[in-house]
Parts: structure tokens; C-alpha cells; sequence
């Protein structure tokens, strides 16, 4: 028995109260997953929106406009009379009604707060202008560019990935101590010849391990379900997932290192987390923050990592390009474990 | 006989608490040795500094000839652990929670004969959480067990368990002291320190007040019964007249109810009775026990051990 005996045995206590708390499963594993298919969904590029406008009934001039509207093909154009046009109109269903007022003249009525009757103005205003032999002095061309990678669920996916490496490293990690040390485990296991590293060590090589299982469901998913890019290489994408789970690992660790009861232990990790919740650029960029506070922000672990990813999935960048990001969370990494070590409580 | 333990001027204080105060003791190999005293008495200190867990503010302590300072791997290695209030994890099963503490160590025994040898066979399968106070309590003795350990320290193994459960486990710890390992067992109910131990250290206020085999301490109070009786009504009796009853070693009074140390019970009581009737007063109960430790312990210290 003995020599890695007990670093098998106790990474094999880790899977298995892991797989055992279908809660945990959720967490870690579906949740980030129905996360992403929602903020897919709600943010997906719509096509090109059709636009319903109106046309003022018995004006001189009705018929014309009509026909020159109709003739564009993002305009449903329908008459209407006065009353029914202000009612349409209050209701949102019309973006625009044109009232025609003689020959040359047209007044467009609509609510200019709104969007979607801004865009009304202009392509009925175009249609009736080009209508009338409108003459564009300079020639134009459209090419569209609806690429994925520029698309919201292109952004948040490597967002959401670093924000499950972060939650399911520090609970998982963190969590498993303190209700180790909670329930004198910790202690009892210190009466035993096991070896503290070994204990330790358990968390680091099934974090990784788990790790795997995490990255692939939600990266595979991305690129399956809505095309997420990966133009970066898989070497750097994993490599900067096992230093994330070793930084996130060590935060853990750091976390779980003295408090006796649970609470104490969430009310750190809130502490720790939150900020990166909010400033680490998971749901929107963070540039958004005022330039002062962008070297704080920078010098997150989660900054860093997200970073990181979206360099990998989104702009195909080399490990060389992610040297800085890199080198944050390796700081993270080796400072948060040696902490952790130095002011570990077991009993 | 070689010693197993052996501590000397034992100190501990958490800030203004004393909870070990130079105490000494001796641990013979091969014997069962019974720490005995109420809660906060300082023997769950005493022996967490025996383990290794506590360190000592002052005093020597040599387990199995080691100190903690220079072999604290060896000594690891060689004892056996059963804490008190000890968790293990819930969703783990019998055997796997064996396993686990088996693999901590170089040499020890399989883990099914363990499992068997603390009768889990048939719940070796089963949740640590669905087990009950006692299975647990035998869970706990397995994995002390699993090293094959030279000594036992076992800390209130059966506080909270219901009768049946606390015989299976004197019969186990009786087993291990049988198959000569040496065990140092606390404990506050002083029927288990007279069932297992072959000595008895009486602790109170970190300090040692009695030591001997559990029949040494109860015949060094002379007395080896006990009568209590309580009186009718309102009815009063001086302690100076039941001390010049015949036979009467010491009196004792507690919530209304009284009690004679006696060496002869055959003397007292009718003693006691004569002495009623002479006054007229009525007894509203009277019972006679041979001494316990616990009557030891009353006598030494005028507190009970369970809720001094």
C-alpha cells in the first residue's frame, strides 16, 4: 500500500461526492449550458426587418404614394382612414402613416423616440423621393458582412466558459474543505500518516480531470449549436484552461484555508467573486468601466482568462499573443496556492 | 511491564482556561486505561495531545517511547484514532470510507476482515449517511482499526448511543484490548470505565484525583455501598445524628434526597429505620446500591459526572 495509494483513493472520494450530489452535476455541467442557449436565443441576429407603415385614405395623391412605397420590398404599405391610422399608430402595429397633402408634398407622421419609426421615415422618405426621380449624385453598393464571431453569442460563450471554470474551481475546491474541516474530518485525517500534500493534491488532479468534461460540453456546444469560432489553436485553449483551474483552484484553496463554518466560507467567496461577476467582461465588455479602474480590472484572474479565451476563439491569437493574460493568471496561481498553504487550518 | 504512555506535568491552558494542569499518567502496555471525568474536565485535551493534535504548553509526553516532536510519522503510523464528533463523508460508502483510511498507511489490515471484525458486512454497500449513531460510531472504530495500530486512543466512543449499541462496542473495544493492543478510552459514564478498564485515572480540573483499577478506587472510600432515602413531607434529620448511626461512614445530601457511604449494609439500614420510627418520620424512598465510581466521584469532588 502506500506511495500514491492514498492521492488515488482520495481523488476517487472527490469523483464520487461529486457524482453523488446531482446538484453539483447541474451546476457545473447543465447550467452553463442552458445559460448559453438562452443568451444565444434572446441576442441571435434577427434577418432584416420588415417595416408597416400606412397611407392617409381619400387625399389627393393617395394612390401614388401607395405605389411608391409598395414598390420597395421592406415596406408592408397598407390605406388607411384618419381615425384607424391614429389608432394603428398609437398601438405600435404602423411605424409611420404618410398623409399626402397635394402634389410634391407628403407630411410623415410617427413617433420619433422610436427606432424601428426612424427607420420607417428614411426608407419611406427613399422610396417616395427615388418615386418622384430622386438622382443619387454618388453611386453606392451593399456587401454584407454576417459573419460568425461578431455575433453576441460569439462574445459571451468564452465569457460563460470562464465563469464555470471559476464558480465550479472555487465551490469545488472551496466548498469540500471547510465542510471537511466543519465536520473535524480534517483533523481526523491529520491523526493518520496521510500525507497533507496528498490531500491537497486530490482537488488539483480532479478539478483537471473534471475540467475536461466541463470545457468540452460547453465549447463543443457552442460550436455545434451556434457555430462559435474556434480559430485559435486547442492547445492554447486547454492550456489556458488547466492555468485557469490551477488560479481558480488556488482562490479556492485561499478561500476554504481558515474558515470553520460554511457561511464564513460564502461570504469570502461572494466577496472574491462578485466583483469579477461585474468587472471581468463576461456579459459585456469591460472597457465599458472608466479608465482608472481598467489595471484593476486587468489584473482580475477572471480578466485575464476571459481575455484569454476570446483571443484564442474569437481572433485565432498565438500563445505568444497571450502572454500577458498568462502571466496574470499563473501569478494568481502560484500566489493564491502558496497562501493557501502557509496559513492552511486543519483542525 | 513496558509503558505505553507516559506523561508528565501535562499543561494546556486556552487563554485565562485551564484545561490540563500538570498532569501525570502512566499507560502500561497492553492495558486498558480509562481517563474518567465530566465534560471540560481536560481529557479530551489530554489525549488530542497524546495524538499529536494539541500541542502542550509544557510537560513530556512519550507515546509508545516516541515524542511527538522527533517521530511524528512513526507514531502516526502506529495508533489508532477515534475523535470525538467525527463526520465522516455522507455520501461515501462503508467500505469506501474504509478504503480510504487504509491506503493513509504503509502496513494494516484488509478491508473486508476490518469491516467484518466491526460486524458492517452487510452495510459495507450503504451510505455513510444512512448509517445509524451506533454502525457509525463501529465505522469510526474501523478506520482506527484499519492501520492495525499498536495503540488505541478512542474519545467518548459511545456518548449518545443507545444501550444496545454501547455493549456492541465494549465488546469490541474489549476485543482489541484482548488481542493486545493497548487502549487509552474517556469517557463520562463511569459504568463503561468499570466494564473496560483495567485502571482508572478520575480526572477533574485537569488534574488527576484518583487512579486505580475501578474496584481499587471504589474500596478506597471505604464504603462499599451506598443508601439513599428520602423523607415525607417536610419532615427534617440532622446529618451529625445519621453520622453517629452505626455503621455510617459519611452523608451526603442532593436535591432533597440523602445519602450513606457504608462499608456494611446490613448495619445501616436497620439502623437508619430504627432511628425513623423512634421519631415518627416516614421514609418517602430508600434504596441501597453497591458504590460505583460515580459515587467516587460524588464523594471526591460533591458533583455528579455528568452535569458537573
Amino acid at each position: 500500500m502506500r506511495s500514491g495509494a492514498a492521492l488515488v483513493q482520495l481523488t476517487l472520494v472527490r469523483y464520487r461526492e461529486f457524482r453523488r450530489e446531482p446538484e453539483a452535476i447541474f451546476w457545473v455541467f447543465v447550467f452553463p449550458l442552458l445559460l448559453a442557449s438562452g443568451l444565444g436565443i434572446a441576442f441571435r441576429n434577427r434577418p432584416t426587418e420588415i417595416v408597416n407603415v400606412g397611407v392617409a385614405a381619400g387625399r389627393p395623391g393617395t394612390e401614388e404614394v401607395r405605389a411608391a412605397l409598395a414598390a420597395n420590398h421592406e415596406l408592408i404599405v397598407e390605406v388607411l382612414d384618419d381615425s384607424a391610422a391614429a389608432r394603428e399608430l398609437r398601438i405600435g402595429r404602423l411605424a409611420l402613416v404618410a398623409v399626402p397633402e397635394g402634389p410634391g408634398r407628403v407630411t410623415y407622421r410617427f413617433d420619433d423616440t422610436r427606432p424601428d419609426a426612424r427607420t420607417a421615415r428614411f426608407l419611406v422618405d427613399d422610396a417616395l423621393q427615388r418615386g418622384a426621380g430622386r438622382k443619387d449624385p454618388v453611386e453606392s453598393h451593399e456587401d454584407f458582412v454576417r459573419e460568425p464571431g461578431s455575433r453576441y453569442i460569439d462574445f459571451v460563450l468564452p465569457g460563460l466558459l470562464g465563469l464555470n471554470l471559476m464558480g465550479s474551481g472555487m465551490w469545488g475546491i472551496g466548498f469540500s474543505v471547510v465542510d471537511a474541516r466543519r465536520k473535524r474530518l480534517l483533523k481526523r485525517f491529520l491523526a493518520t500518516p496521510m500525507s497533507k500534500w496528498e490531500y491537497l493534491a486530490s482537488f488539483v488532479v480532479s478539478r483537471l480531470t473534471l475540467l475536461i468534461i466541463e470545457v468540452t460540453l460547453l465549447v463543443g456546444f457552442g460550436i455545434l449549436a451556434f457555430h462559435v469560432p474556434l480559430r485559435g489553436s486547442l492547445f492554447a485553449l486547454v492550456l489556458t484552461c488547466l492555468l485557469a483551474a490551477l488560479a481558480f483552484g488556488g482562490l479556492g484553496l485561499l478561500i476554504a484555508a481558515r474558515p470553520t463554518t460554511i457561511e464564513g466560507a460564502s461570504g469570502l467567496m461572494n466577496l472574491v467573486m462578485m466583483p469579477q461577476w461585474i468587472f471581468s467582461g463576461v456579459f459585456f465588455a469591460s472597457n465599458k468601466f472608466p479608465a482608472v479602474a481598467q489595471p484593476f480590472i486587468k489584473a482580475l484572474p477572471l480578466t485575464a482568462v476571459v481575455d484569454a479565451f476570446r483571443g484564442i476563439m474569437l481572433e485565432g491569437v498565438g500563445l505568444l499573443g497571450l502572454i500577458p493574460e498568462l502571466t496574470v493568471i499563473v501569478v494568481w496561481a502560484i500566489v493564491s496556492f502558496a497562501v493557501a498553504l502557509r496559513i492552511f487550518r486543519w483542525k | 511491564m513496558a509503558t505505553a504512555l507516559s506523561i508528565r506535568g501535562l499543561r494546556k491552558t486556552y487563554g485565562d482556561v485551564v484545561a490540563v494542569d500538570h498532569l501525570d499518567l502512566e499507560v502500561k502496555t497492553g492495558e486498558c486505561f480509562g481517563l474518567l471525568g465530566p465534560n471540560g474536565a481536560g481529557k479530551t485535551t489530554t489525549i488530542e495531545i497524546c495524538e499529536g493534535l494539541t500541542d502542550p504548553d509544557a510537560g513530556e509526553v512519550e507515546v509508545l517511547g516516541r515524542r511527538w516532536n522527533s517521530h511524528a510519522q512513526e507514531l502516526r503510523e502506529r495508533l489508532g484514532v477515534s475523535l470525538q464528533e467525527t463526520q465522516l463523508q455522507e455520501k461515501l460508502t462503508v467500505e469506501e470510507t474504509v478504503r480510504l483510511f487504509r491506503s493513509f498507511y504503509q502496513k494494516g489490515r484488509p478491508v473486508e476482515e476490518v469491516i467484518d471484525a466491526v460486524q458492517l458486512t452487510e452495510k459495507r454497500r450503504a451510505r455513510v449517511g444512512q448509517l445509524s449513531g451506533g454502525q457509525r460510531q463501529r465505522l469510526a472504530l474501523a478506520c482506527a482499526l484499519v492501520g492495525e495500530p499498536d495503540l488505541f486512543f478512542l474519545d467518548e466512543p459511545t456518548t449518545g448511543l443507545d444501550p444496545q449499541s454501547r455493549r456492541q462496542l465494549w465488546e469490541l473495544i474489549a476485543g482489541f484490548k484482548a488481542a493486545g493492543r493497548t487502549v487509552v478510552i474517556t469517557t463520562h459514564y463511569m459504568d463503561e470505565a468499570e466494564r473496560l478498564c483495567d485502571r482508572v485515572a478520575i480526572v477533574d480540573h485537569g488534574r488527576v484525583i484518583a487512579l486505580g483499577s475501578p474496584r481499587e478506587l471504589i474500596e478506597s472510600m471505604g464504603a462499599e455501598h451506598v443508601v439513599e432515602f428520602a423523607l415525607a413531607g417536610d419532615q427534617q434529620i440532622e446529618d451529625e445524628t445519621l453520622r453517629r448511626l452505626d455503621g455510617v461512614l459519611a452523608v451526603q445530601r442532593e436535591d432533597g434526597l440523602i445519602r450513606l457511604q457504608a462499608a456494611e449494609i446490613h448495619r445501616v439500614v436497620p439502623a437508619l429505620l430504627a432511628e425513623l420510627q423512634r421519631r415518627g418520620a416516614m421514609l418517602a424512598e430508600l434504596r441501597t446500591h453497591t458504590a460505583t465510581l460515580e459515587d467516587l466521584f460524588v464523594a471526591l469532588t460533591g458533583r455528579h459526572l455528568r452535569d458537573a
